[in-house]
């Protein structure tokens, strides 16, 4: 299989092992990414937040490359890149006013954008028995919150799954053999791009999403987005240093739980550059295991 | 009919409109904005409540408001208004319509930040996070938050030394030259 | 022809900007017009008389009133021309306000566009024939829908009055919603204690004919003379036998596989089962869907325990046909699902509200068996999951309604009223607790209604917000209800033992089968739809079917009652005479053109076309032709532009006489 690949700005930062991560496992799963030549930033919470056209523009160059570059479907990694994404393509297909404008202010032409494609959506289409085929390691230990956040399913129409009770991640979760918990704050926001400038915000946001995971069972949480990632990693020192007795808990990007399943260890993964330590017991060789 | 014939002055509720594609008047004040807000405690007025200060006209109220500078855009409104209004891209608005009118934004660091983040991207085609702190802090002269964590993401390799430049980086500041709301004279 | 022209000027409504002297004037020079003249108010009295002055001075054959649109006024011109010995089939009217002085500014374009249209109307007068109303008998009995408390009030009123009526009821027992209400509001009367009198006096009625458990599969005819097929589901008990002794549903083994419809899934019932104790008729069904015998002829235990020999396996539904004059439709409403949506749904349900996977989190007429005193609690307070007692409360209105994102933009009516009552319900019979009810307007409108609700806030401490809630999630055995009081600009967080949804009143799902099948209209909705919302409220646009209750839209016990007495009266008004007048404007086939492709069958709206077989002489078949039921037919007109042979004329409104109309235009 063969998708373009819009990996957004984050993946080359702050995100580097989420990038790492989906390299390593889909050159076991057998998906080649080609990455859109000369991608530049979604523009990202900062420009629509400032304006509704350069949002539209920086979205639409991207889109407008990948069309370009003969991409029938792409896939953005990134939660909040996917939503602008996506969200510029509606946007894009309604208004056709909106688009020739666009189209002037990019100097480029748009007529077939590609298919959009988020991560749980992405695996969905590369199909989680894929996953369960080759699974190596046996996760049954991590009782696993998945964390949506507030861009992969919302708003409603542009994603497949519910926008108020999913459950698609969690399908893709059980496929690696961890088990999910049920819970509250699924698509509770965590403050996202406050993160600098109000971190205050971010660290109560955040702490409630932990807590709520941590009560309901949770021994590691899940996200897809490096924002969310960001927030809810790092951002655990700081909830630490206000309330001693919070406890911390590990947080994986959805790639990094797929590698694990696969058998890739957590410096492939780059795991171990995470804040808070991943160090939950996890049992090799599943095969092994059962022709013992 | 020649009785209805008025002349009708531009509004700042129009320039929503435009840029929104859907008309403020649609809102109802049911409030459940308000209610699912994760930002709500933090904000000095309701959401609705922007948005009826700017059904009223009283858009002074609106443009000055922390509000619409604390929305995180993360669309809990959007998807769950039983008029489907689209509260997040209202609110983008909002902000775009004060910035264009140089209003005095209050909490001014989540301005800093974003203009910080988009001089990045005009600069150099994608986010490059050591010049967005290096700038946000200068501008902001937050510089003390956050240090103890960039040894860590330096020695991982998450903060790079030089920013990557695209090579469409001319065509990337001319968008911005195009689209950039600037304050009106 | 002689033909006088008569241009009103309705007071200033078209004289404002139509020059109706420069009409008049105009109409004058028109060929075969010998009279023309204007007048303030043509409807009145003296512009009647004008009218008929005119006929007998100048002997005129043909009259042309410029006013207002016929759906108004037809009727008075006619019978005006009648009155002065003129076939009132020779009068048409040009309609000069709705469609010249109301739609348009400019006084000369607006005088020009109502001499066109005069010169019009005269074109066509000047073919028309005198025609004559068509008579038909009427059958005077009455077929009920529904057996809800409008569907009674209506088979009650008619058959008080003297006339038969067959009463259809789908479910088991008649009663419908109102039998599992607690207590009504605003007067706090118990329901079925007001209800079961009503039901038992429709079982006993001498004129009714009782047929629960029964569906309407087919409507054939026209008003005044239906022809009804009725499906008599088998119930699998005979219920000439059954004495509903009971025996049966004790004894049943199958206890838990089926939740009870008339608790609202908060219990379970028998396999035999009647819906409640005071069902009418007290005769048992045998839900074949949960049944053992049904499912793997192991079980009789209902054939063995009765004692009259009443348990009925191999019955099978029965087709009943009725003559029917007049029908009234009284199907009822459903309640909006908290559920997750049902496929092919507009309804998408709450997914912030849980989609129903709270066991706490339930619907109005849940909460309605809940206080009841038949219900599963007996009337105390226990809710659905630990049968504790809630001891906060929290009502959230407008559910499904006034929600075009997850349900439906009306406002559902009865919702602030039945959640004013539920609160001060609970709140009366637990004094410690804590009731909050979520609104976004009250609406009260009604005899003692806003009294009620300030009674709930003012004497029995229910806390009003007004918010819509976002969300709603399990904390600690807790509901946890996130508002904002909007009229004080703060949030509202509330950590609720129950809630209870007000969910909007929705049309029945099958609503829109069955007025396809008894062809009348229905809105987007689902609703039936009256022919005039303000004057012809419970007649539907099908002669003879008439509308009760909150099949037509979300109304309460009171406003459902006066309908179904309205209906039950046009129904009456009908009885009233023994021969029915229709208008004569109707379709007519040319035997000799048609080809009988019967485009013209599949485009009638009414049903009116039928098959004829034509024989010779000798008695041989010659061929099939369209036939037009002359009591049915609308004069509509469809077939006429459908029929490609041009062998389906209107009467009245013949192609010659719309081509001399469009030629009188160029």
């Amino acid at each position: 299989m063969q998708i373009g690949y819009y990996p957004g700005c984050s993946q080359e930062g702050t995100a580097k092992e989420y990038d790492k991560s989906l390299r390593e496992i889909l050159k076991i799963l057998n998906v080649d990414l080609t990455e859109i030549d000369d991608w530049s930033c979604c523009g990202a919470t900062s420009a629509h937040v400032t304006s509704h056209k350069l949002s539209l523009a920086l979205s639409a160059r991207n889109l407008a490359l990948a069309e370009k570059q003969g991409m029938k479907e792409i896939f953005a990694p990134c939660a909040a890149c996917y939503n602008r994404l996506a969200s510029s393509k509606t946007e894009l297909q309604n208004h056709q006013e909106q688009k020739y404008e666009i189209e002037t202010i990019i100097e480029e032409k748009i007529n077939n954008i590609p298919e959009i494609y988020n991560i749980v959506n992405f695996f969905q289409k590369v199909g989680k028995e894929k996953i369960t085929e080759k699974k190596k390691t046996d996760l049954k230990n991590l009782k696993a919150a998945c964390y949506y956040g507030c861009l992969l399913v919302r708003p409603n129409g542009i994603n497949t799954d519910d926008s108020e009770q999913p459950d698609s991640m969690e399908e893709i979760v059980k496929a690696t053999g961890a088990q999910t918990v049920d819970w509250n704050f699924k698509l509770e926001c965590c403050g996202a791009a406050h993160s600098i400038a109000r971190t205050d915000i971010v660290v109560d946001l955040s702490k409630k999403i932990l807590d709520d995971a941590q009560k309901h069972g949770a021994n590691v949480m899940i996200v897809a987005c490096p924002m969310c990632h960001s927030n809810l990693d790092m951002r655990q020192k700081n909830i630490k240093s206000k309330f001693s007795d919070y406890k911390v808990i590990p947080v994986l990007y959805l790639s990094e739980l797929i590698g694990l399943a696969l058998g890739l260890s957590k410096k492939e993964l780059g795991i171990d550059t995470h804040f808070i330590e991943f160090d939950l017991p996890i049992k090799n060789n599943v095969q092994e295991e059962v022709s013992a | 009919m020649s009785h209805h014939n008025t002349t009708h002055v531009r509004t700042i509720s129009d320039d929503i409109s435009d840029i929104t594609s859907q008309n403020p008047e649609l809102c109802y004040q049911c409030g459940k904005c308000s209610a699912g807000c994760p930002l709500r405690n933090y904000m000095d007025e309701a959401p609705n409540v922007v948005v009826r200060y700017i059904q009223l006209g009283l858009y002074e109220k609106a443009l000055n408001s922390a509000t619409i500078w604390l929305c995180a855009g993360c669309l809990t409104c959007s998807s769950r208004c039983p008029k489907n209004f689209d509260l997040a891209k209202f609110m983008d608005a909002v902000r775009e319509i004060a910035l264009r009118n140089g209003i005095k934004v209050k909490d001014k660091n989540i301005l800093k930040f974003h203009k910080a983040f988009l001089r990045q991207i005009k600069n150099h085609g994608r986010s490059w996070e050591m010049g967005l702190v290096k700038d946000y802090k200068m501008t902001s002269f937050d510089l003390f938050s956050d240090v103890e964590n960039s040894p860590k993401m330096l020695l991982d390799g998450k903060l790079n030394i030089f920013p990557h430049n695209v090579k469409g980086k001319d065509k990337i500041k001319s968008i911005f030259e195009k689209t950039e709301v600037k304050k009106c004279k | 022809m002689k033909i006088g022209v008569f241009i009103c000027h309705c007071g200033e409504n078209i004289g404002r900007t139509v020059d109706c002297a420069r009409v008049s004037k105009a109409a004058g020079f028109f060929p075969n017009v010998v009279h023309s003249v204007d007048y303030k108010y043509m409807c009145s009295d003296p512009g009647q008389n004008i009218i008929k002055q005119a006929i007998k001075d100048l002997q005129l054959d043909g009259v042309v009133v410029g006013s207002c649109s016929p759906h108004m006024h037809e009727k008075t011109f006619r019978k005006a021309v009648a009155d002065a010995g003129v076939n009132p089939f020779l009068c048409e009217i040009a309609n000069l306000r709705e469609h010249v002085s109301w739609v348009h500014d400019d006084m000369d374009v607006a005088t020009d566009k109502a001499i066109d249209l005069v010169r019009f109307a005269v074109e066509k007068v000047k073919r028309n024939a005198p025609l004559k109303t068509i008579q038909v008998p009427v059958t005077k009995r009455t077929l009920v829908i529904g057996g809800g408390i409008s569907g009674i009030q209506a088979a009650l009123d008619v058959a008080n009055a003297g006339y038969e009526v067959v009463l259809v009821e789908k479910e088991p027992s008649i009663g419908g919603h109102m039998s599992q209400l607690s207590e009504t509001f605003p007067t706090l009367d118990c329901s079925q204690c007001i209800l079961t009198p009503r039901m038992v006096e429709v079982y006993q009625h001498p004129k009714i004919k009782l047929l629960t458990y029964s569906e309407v599969e087919k409507v054939e005819g026209f008003i005044g003379n239906f022809k009804v097929t009725i499906r008599k589901k088998a119930r699998k008990v005979d219920d000439t036998k059954c004495t509903g002794c009971g025996d049966c549903m004790q004894k049943c083994p199958i206890k838990k596989k089926a939740l009870s419809e008339f608790d609202e899934n908060l219990t379970t019932r028998s396999a035999i089962y009647v819906p409640f104790p005071q069902a009418v008729p007290n005769i048992p069904v045998i839900d074949t869907e949960v049944c053992t015998y049904f499912k793997n002829g192991k079980c009789s235990m209902c054939k063995k325990v009765c004692g009259r020999d009443a348990i009925f396996f191999e019955q099978e539904d029965q087709m009943l046909t009725e003559e029917i004059g007049a029908i009234i439709v009284a199907t009822g409403y459903k309640l909006y699902t908290i559920d997750k949506k049902p496929k092919n749904s507009e309804i998408k349900g709450y997914g912030e509200y849980g989609y129903g996977k709270y066991k706490d989190v339930i619907d109005g007429l849940q909460f309605e068996r809940i206080a009841s005193a038949s219900g599963p609690t007996s009337g105390e307070f226990k809710r659905p999951s630990d049968g504790k007692e809630p001891k906060k409360i929290v009502f959230i209105q407008c559910v499904g309604s006034r929600d075009e994102s997850k349900g439906f933009s009306y406002c559902s009516k009865i919702c602030c009223m039945y959640t004013a009552k539920h609160a001060m319900l609970y709140k009366h019979k637990v004094h410690d607790g804590e009731a909050y009810v979520f609104y976004m307007d009250i609406r009260s409108g009604g005899k003692m209604y806003d009294e009620f609700v300030r009674r709930a806030i003012e004497e029995d401490g229910v806390k009003y917000i007004r918010g819509r809630v976002s969300r709603i999630y399990e904390e600690n055995g807790k509901y946890i209800v996130k508002g904002e009081d909007t009229l004080a600009g703060v949030p509202v967080e509330i950590d609720a033992d129950m809630v209870v949804l007000a969910t909007a009143m929705i049309a029945q799902p099958e609503a829109s089968k069955l007025a396809q099948t008894i062809g009348i209209p229905y809105d987007k909705y689902g609703y039936f739809v009256e022919v005039h919302p303000k004057l012809r409220p419970v007649e539907s646009s099908s002669g003879g079917i008439f509308l009760a209750g909150a099949c037509h839209s979300p109304r309460d016990i009171p406003d459902s009652v006066a309908m179904a007495s309205a209906a039950a009266a046009k129904a009456m008004v009908l009885f009233g005479s023994d021969m029915l007048e229709r208008e004569p404007t109707i379709a007519l086939v040319n035997e000799n053109l048609c080809a009988g492709c019967f485009y013209c069958k599949k485009v009638c709206a009414y049903n009116a076309i039928e098959v004829k077989q034509i024989f010779d002489r000798q008695g041989n078949f010659v061929k099939e032709v369209a036939y037009v039921n002359s009591g049915l037919c609308q004069g509509c007109g469809t077939c006429n532009a459908t029929c490609p042979s041009k062998s389906i004329e209107l009467i009245g409104y013949t192609d010659e006489q719309i081509y001399a109309e469009i030629a009188a235009l160029m």
